[in-house]
């Protein structure tokens, strides 16, 4: 029997280079993991020895202890990087930074930038695993694991079911990821939001609906997800203000008489309340959005453990 | 003396190829027939190889002064000469800016010790490149500049562009326009649509460009200047200069090597040599553009050379400049792309980067005549060859055709006469 | 091909679980507090056979876990494929209980030593007790099995395999020599 999994070494830039199957073992794995954080001691000796940097250059502090505490509770070593009082801002470059953690000895890199691309930039300069924690508008791959895999836990699978996703679609990393991993494990996914927070041919690239008015958006839906709705939009010129976008793409109550009986409310966090999503929703039985940042600590441990444990892939008999 | 034997020649009065040989005395052409001989001159088998009038490039960034780490007058002549270029035209936007005429002759000194390459200097429309105010256009002219222009940036304000224009308008030379609207373009990386979407990079729309290809289109029409359309990146952008020239307006339109035959999807990987401005658009504008080339409403291909240090380009995508080089890449690449493949004729390429930039800047250049300047260049179309790095003469190595195989080989440069370029 | 040799059919394999049951009931005097940790993949049907044997001995019931050692290993960098893991089942508190950890084969004890840690993180039971069907020498570790079925000394040459009804349709013990091209 071969065994066609590998994770070992893998990048995870975004999900395109997932397959199903794949994904399927980081959520079988993040189950495990799970229950070890139920525990009351949290910590097993996994990866030992191995030695983790998170290199924040965009500020991020949720993200980064979620993946600090994925990596301590496997025994790595845990050195975090961030852009504020580092040399990054006396100019060093992300080349020479990253050298100088290379020759320090890091096993893997958890990344997080405001520039598209730089998770590859900095796997180039390293020659070692770089996880993707977020690269300005272009990837979130662990944060649409966790959404998925929450999904996954309460539903059983994403096949048929039908995902809305609503808000600030053009800026946001999340949907990106989401989009290609939901697609992937065969959910429709419906993105909604205003036309100037829309990116270009989102249709033809993602292969998603897209649709500009709420009440077709959430109609019949499994899963609702609101995306964190920024102030700064409104200085931009993209949409008018807080109130017109709350009152035409808010979640309110609406949303889960709308939507199927058991609709799951999800939001990648920090939210706004009363902006994107009304207490009575977030606050809800539909409400998983605190589950989800439980599960966004498993989901790292497994990446974590599937990439740095073992050796890459040889023929198994 | 320099005798080229049994080449196929390109006759630029006759616009077409035929087996000679072409004597060179001097600085000149003395004579293109078959069967010469001339016991006293230096003899070069051209059999199976291609002899070209030198290339004219209209559109180009030597980064001197001011930039020098990325380019300079003497490195920028050399590439160029191993591209096959006799005559080049800059840029003003180096530091300082040539918008006055002790820069300019800065520039025009370099150029004549240098030597190797024709340089024609293009000077500012607004001073110090700002937008603001009318450059020194009457001495810049006087000075010697072939056309003027704000590449690189674009002035915004109408009114300003307006009264540039009917400034220079006497002097009769082409306003080289970078079209952009910056309220639309603004901090665009890459062609807004497909690939912005894919990439989470802001989109440049092509809106940025028409929009202001438009405004100078009209501008042109009302005070009757000249107004050359510098890398044309659009479907509609093809569109309006075609309008444009049928209703008699003098618009000329130019594209890139790079426009012509790459996609935005070269952008997928986040190289940075795939970063310029205007960006890399779809498909359907890469056709439209072939298609302007075909139909004559694009007059020019351009290289739109921008050289930057390793340094600036080995940065994140949203960090690092706009521009990509083009001088040793722009023949064999639209040679491989669009003429082998049988989509433009051998003859259009070569009026396209040789005789009608030269018209446009006016210059007795780019043509290969009897009596004309002997500016050579001597080709092996057949040659296939990988586009390496290390064989890169620019100071910088930004370029998109990296690794990629291209064939037409630059063998030999003459310009005024003499070798420019030998490939060894 | 190698050349596979039988030590234990079906009929000894039920023979020594039954022994090892009683063994396991006389040195604990019985079965209170004990709970029975099947080591994964063949010592969580092993666990399951002895704990039904001591069941009908002493007409009690046992409970019966599974646990996944995967995370605990030490060598796990010189696995060759991608660990799978599976679920650990511990449906008890095992605060001051008897544990009896079940394997198929104690070799180097590495497994043991990784079940140990693996156990303790659940807590602190009153005991720790380890059983095995056979132990083939080799040890790289300092650790002994509490019951052994079999003692079966080999060479790190040699292959013990042992099949089950639950996992391989039958109940067998076999040793062969190790292919070189496998
Ligand atoms: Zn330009």
């Amino acid at each position: 029997m071969k065994n066609t999994l590998n994770l070992t070494g893998r990048n995870l830039y975004d999900l395109d280079d997932y397959s199903v199957e794949e994904i399927e073992t980081i959520f079988e794995t993040a189950k495990v993991m799970k229950e070890i954080n139920k525990r009351d001691y949290k910590k097993i000796p996994t990866l030992r020895g191995k030695t983790v940097v998170t290199l924040f250059f965009e500020d991020s502090t949720r993200t980064r202890i979620s993946f600090e505490l994925a990596a301590k509770r496997l025994s790595a070593d845990v050195v975090s990087f961030t852009s504020a009082g580092s040399s990054v801002k006396k100019g060093e470059g992300i080349q020479d930074t990253v050298y100088t953690l290379n020759a320090m000895g890091v096993d893997l890199y958890i990344v997080r930038h405001s520039c598209p691309g730089v998770p590859k930039l900095v796997n180039k300069y390293s020659g070692k695993p770089v996880l993707n924690a977020g690269d300005g508008r272009h990837a979130h791959p662990t944060q649409a694991l966790l959404d998925m895999f929450s999904i996954w836990e309460k539903k059983g699978s994403l096949k048929g079911l039908k995902i809305a996703i609503v808000g600030d679609i053009l800026h946001s990393r999340v949907v990106r990821s989401n989009l290609i991993g939901m697609k992937k494990m065969g959910a429709n996914v419906v993105v909604c939001g205003p036309r100037t927070l829309m990116p270009p041919k989102i249709d033809e690239v993602y292969g998603a609906q897209c649709v500009y008015d709420l009440d077709t958006a959430i109609k019949d839906a499994d899963v609702v997800m609101a995306l964190r709705m920024q102030l700064e939009r409104q200085t931009e010129g993209l949409f008018p203000g807080l109130s017109e976008f709350t009152n035409r793409y808010g979640l309110s109550k609406k949303v889960i008489r709308s939507a199927k009986g058991d609709v799951l409310i999800m939001h990648p966090g920090p939210m706004n309340r009363g902006v994107e999503i009304l207490p009575e929703v977030a606050d809800s039985d539909h409400s998983i959005i605190i589950e989800q940042v439980t599960n966004g600590v498993a989901i790292r441990m497994a990446l974590l453990f599937l990439i740095l444990g073992g050796k890459p892939e040889r023929e198994v008999a | 003396m320099i005798l080229l034997k049994d080449g196929q020649v390109y006759l630029s009065d006759k616009k077409k190829f035929e087996k000679a040989d072409v004597l060179i005395d001097k600085k000149i052409v003395k004579k293109i027939a078959p069967n010469i001989e001339e016991s006293k001159a230096e003899i070069i088998d051209c059999t199976d190889k291609h002899i070209f009038p030198g290339f004219v490039d209209l559109h180009c960034h030597l980064r001197d002064p001011g930039y020098t780490y990325k380019e300079d007058i003497a490195t920028g002549a050399v590439s160029a000469a191993k591209g096959g270029f006799t005559s080049i035209c800059c840029m003003p936007n180096t530091n300082p800016v040539i918008d006055n005429v002790s820069t300019l002759n800065y520039l025009m000194r370099k150029a004549r010790d240098v030597g190797k390459t024709k340089i024609f200097a293009i000077g500012a429309m607004s001073k110090g490149l700002e937008g603001k105010e009318i450059a020194n256009i009457a001495s810049l002219v006087k000075g010697g500049v072939v056309g003027l222009s704000d590449d690189g940036n674009c002035i915004q304000n109408a009114k300003l562009q307006l009264n540039v224009m009917r400034y220079g308008s006497i002097y009769d030379i082409p306003m080289i326009c970078h079209s952009e609207d910056y309220s639309l373009s603004g901090d665009g990386q890459v062609n807004y649509g497909y690939e912005s979407t894919k990439l989470g990079l802001p989109g440049i729309p092509t809106l940025a460009e028409e929009i202001m290809v438009s405004r100078d289109i009209m501008l042109a029409d009302v005070t009757g200047t000249h107004v050359h359309i510098a890398h044309v990146s659009t479907k509609r952008t093809v569109e309006l200069v075609k309008q444009a020239k049928k209703e008699g307006i003098r618009v000329t339109a130019e594209v890139t090597p790079h426009h012509l035959v790459l996609t935005e999807k070269a952008c997928e990987d986040y190289n940075t040599n795939t970063k310029m401005k205007p960006p890399l658009r779809s498909e359907q504008d890469r056709q439209a553009l072939i298609e302007g080339v075909l139909d004559r409403t694009i007059d020019v291909i351009a290289t739109d050379h921008a050289p930057h240090s390793d340094y600036e380009k080995e940065l994140e995508f949203i960090k690092a400049p706009f521009g990509v080089i083009g001088f040793e890449s722009a023949f064999p690449v639209v040679y491989t792309e669009l003429v082998k493949k049988g989509i433009i004729s051998l003859e259009l390429l070569i009026d396209k980067m040789t005789a009608r930039p030269a018209e446009i800047i006016k210059r007795d250049v780019g043509l290969l005549t009897e009596g004309g300047s002997a500016d050579i260049t001597i080709i092996d179309l057949d040659e296939s060859y990988i586009f390496d790095e290390d064989e890169i003469l620019s100071k910088s190595k930004n370029s998109p055709f990296i690794g990629k195989e291209m064939s037409g080989r630059i063998l030999y440069t003459i310009c005024d006469g003499k070798f420019t370029w030998k490939k060894a | 091909m190698h050349k596979k040799r039988k030590i234990l059919d079906e009929k000894e394999m039920e023979r020594i679980l039954k022994r090892l049951a009683n063994e396991v009931i006389e040195k604990n005097k019985g079965c209170k507090d004990l709970y029975i940790v099947g080591i994964h993949t063949r010592g969580v049907p092993l666990a399951h056979r002895i704990a039904e044997y001591i069941e009908k001995f002493e007409d009690e019931k046992i409970h019966v876990g599974s646990l996944d050692i995967t995370l605990y290993r030490d060598d796990l960098s010189s696995i060759e494929h991608q660990p799978v893991i599976q679920d650990s089942i511990l449906n008890f508190d095992i605060e001051g209980k008897k544990i009896l950890l079940v394997d198929d084969v104690l070799n180097t004890g590495r497994t043991a030593r990784a079940a140990l840690n693996a156990i303790l993180d659940y807590g602190r039971p009153g005991s720790i007790q380890f059983l095995v069907i056979i132990d083939r020498g080799n040890r790289e570790l300092p650790i002994q099995a509490d019951f052994v079925g079999k003692y079966v000394p080999t060479s790190k040459d040699e292959i013990i395999q042992i099949q089950l009804k639950e996992t391989d349709n039958a109940d067998n013990v076999l040793i062969y020599e190790k292919n070189e091209e496998s």
